[in-house]
């Protein structure tokens, strides 16, 4: 079977790239439901789920089965084609936005070089930027689909709030991008090769912590994690945009939020955090070694920042709407914008600026 | 300005944030702190059923309806017990005891059908405080689920204890000793082992 694919001369990587990485997506958004109310529970001075399996892993398989079993509703009055539709782009979105995200560095096995990225767009950036605004008509879409007030108002808190923290995401990205210099994902990993170069920390997110910061409160805001969690609070709106869902459609809506909470991550430890670099990594010298290990530190940084959005999740209450918008519109947009300046007088005065 | 009546009303503070309050950030790194300290802290979940959390002697849970010490059963369907029930949970058939029964029954009559419907039972105990016969006891058994509305309510068949002497139901820990000092009272002579000598000499000491 490798000999046909050597010698077929098809590139046939990418392709195998995809499948592997849409497993793993699938199967780290179902593993961080488990680890969400583990979580949630040593936070909150108790065990969580452990009595399927030892220590309670086969949670999720239990999940999936029983999201599988339940009967498909769809009420007659929603509209058809779009009740479907809407949790089939939020799901699509959610897992497009891994296809420019490097995954370690290039593995060499016999001469020939695997890229760990599905595709190496050079405006990586701006297709993420894209692909999440797009995630935004999943939303929509749902709740108006569902032909239900709660629903519906659910939905428009969430793509109001969703569009305004783009704003300032889209601000941050681009102040970001005056020092990369660079739109593409796998150049934006390179830059950060090793830790400590030329006297400073090669990391992005020592370069610039105010960026990081501004970035990670809108991915939360982008991914309606708590504390912007209005739209699908059960208390507020019963379920917002997924009242009207049942089994697997609302089974794609929890995924979907679950798969962009990873692909977040990701893509933070990436431009802030080095993605796959690690301190030492020129010092090992067998190349598939280090490949390796960059695997493994990038999930690591990955699991991490999920570790950390739980967090935040059990700390903070919930922002009211006109906290949210406040926040978004008036606290981060003229914050992002300052920085963008000041970064731009910094560069020019240090030289960095062509 | 009002006077206040009480010493419990809160001074509420209308001060500006600070600039640091205002960040909010501080505040919410003071409260992740918080939060990552409970994430090593000992868990306070109870893993039943390995685990019990511990009950007292006295403990309120599923009746049983007594035999003496040869096995006769103690209840006399007087219903007494049925009428004390603020839940109206228990009913009883009476029935009269036939030649041949004396070993089943302490008195001619007894209670054929005898239900307890646990779910209106409250667990009171009002029904043992009734009981003249020192009959039915409450046990620190818990009443399992069932999955029918019916199943629950329960008979002489879960309510008799069995016959067999090591499998009796342990009530000592019921009685407290005022409660057991109580009941030996000549009053009560009668719900003790039956004894035919006995009662003809206190009936002669009656006289």
């Amino acid at each position: 079977m490798t000999t046909l694919i050597m010698t077929s001369g098809f590139d046939w990587w990418p392709y195998i790239l995809v499948v592997i990485l849409f497993l793993i997506s699938l199967g780290v958004a179902a593993y961080a439901t488990y680890a969400e109310r583990k979580v949630a529970a040593f936070l909150q001075d108790r065990l969580g789920p452990n009595r399927a399996g030892p220590f309670g892993i086969l949670q999720p398989i239990a999940d999936g089965v029983k999201m599988f079993m339940k009967e498909e509703i769809i009420p007659n009055v929603s509209n058809k084609t779009l009740f479907i539709l809407g949790p089939a782009i939020a799901m699509l979105t959610a897992l497009l936005t891994g296809a420019v995200i490097p995954w370690g560095p290039d593995v060499v096995v016999d001469g020939k070089v695997y890229r760990l990225q599905v595709t190496d767009v050079n405006i990586g950036v701006l297709y993420l930027l894209g692909v999440v605004s797009i995630g935004v008509y999943g939303i929509m879409i749902g709740g108006w689909a569902s032909n239900n007030k709660y629903a519906l108002l659910g939905a428009l808190r969430a793509s109001s709030q969703m569009i305004s923290y783009e704003v300032a995401m889209g601000v941050s990205i681009v102040t970001l991008i005056m020092f990369t210099g660079t739109l593409s994902t796998a150049e934006i990993a390179q830059q950060q090769h090793g830790f400590w170069a030329d006297g400073y920390f090669t990391w992005n997110f020592f370069k610039n912590p105010l960026v990081f910061l501004i970035f990670f409160i809108c991915a939360l805001a982008e991914t309606n994690r708590t504390p912007f969690d209005l739209p699908e609070c059960e208390t507020e709106l019963v379920g917002g945009y997924h009242t009207e869902y049942s089994s697997m459609k609302l089974g794609f809506y929890l995924f979907a939020e679950y798969v962009n909470m990873f692909i977040s991550s990701a893509v933070i430890s990436l431009f802030f955090f080095g993605g796959y670099n690690f301190p030492f990594m020129d010092q090992i010298d067998n190349q598939l070694l280090v490949s390796l290990i960059g695997v493994g530190v990038m999930f690591a940084k990955t699991v991490f920042f999920i570790f950390v959005f739980m967090w935040i999740r059990w700390t903070i209450p919930r922002f009211r709407y006109d906290q949210l918008m406040n926040l978004g519109w008036k606290v981060l947009i003229p914050l992002s914008l300052v920085n963008l300046a000041i970064t731009g007088l910094v560069m020019y005065f240090t030289g960095n600026l062509e | 300005m009002m006077q206040s009546l009480t010493n419990r009303s809160k001074q509420v503070s209308k001060k500006e944030m600070t600039f640091m309050e205002k960040l909010y950030l501080p505040a919410i790194l003071g409260g992740m702190r918080i939060t990552l300290s409970h994430l090593f802290k000992k868990k306070v979940t109870v893993s039943y059923p390995e685990q019990k959390r511990p009950i007292s002697e006295v403990y309120r849970g599923q009746h049983v309806l007594k035999r003496d010490e040869n096995g006769a059963e103690r209840c006399t369907a007087c219903g007494l017990c049925a009428v004390a029930c603020p839940a109206e949970a228990i009913t009883m058939t009476a029935a009269e005891r036939k030649k041949g029964e004396e070993g089943l029954y302490r008195e001619e009559k007894y209670a054929a059908v005898y239900e307890i419907n646990m779910l209106r039972c409250i667990f009171c105990g009002l029904c043992e405080e009734a009981c003249p016969k020192e009959a039915i006891f409450l046990t620190d058994r818990i009443v399992p689920t069932e999955f029918e509305r019916g199943d629950f309510v329960y008979g002489k068949d879960k309510l008799v204890e069995p016959m067999d002497k090591n499998l009796r139901v342990d009530v000592t820990k019921r009685q407290t000793q005022s409660v057991l000092e109580f009941k030996q009272h000549p009053q009560y002579a009668h719900n003790k082992l039956w004894d035919p000598n006995k009662a003809i000499k206190s009936k002669k000491s009656a006289h």
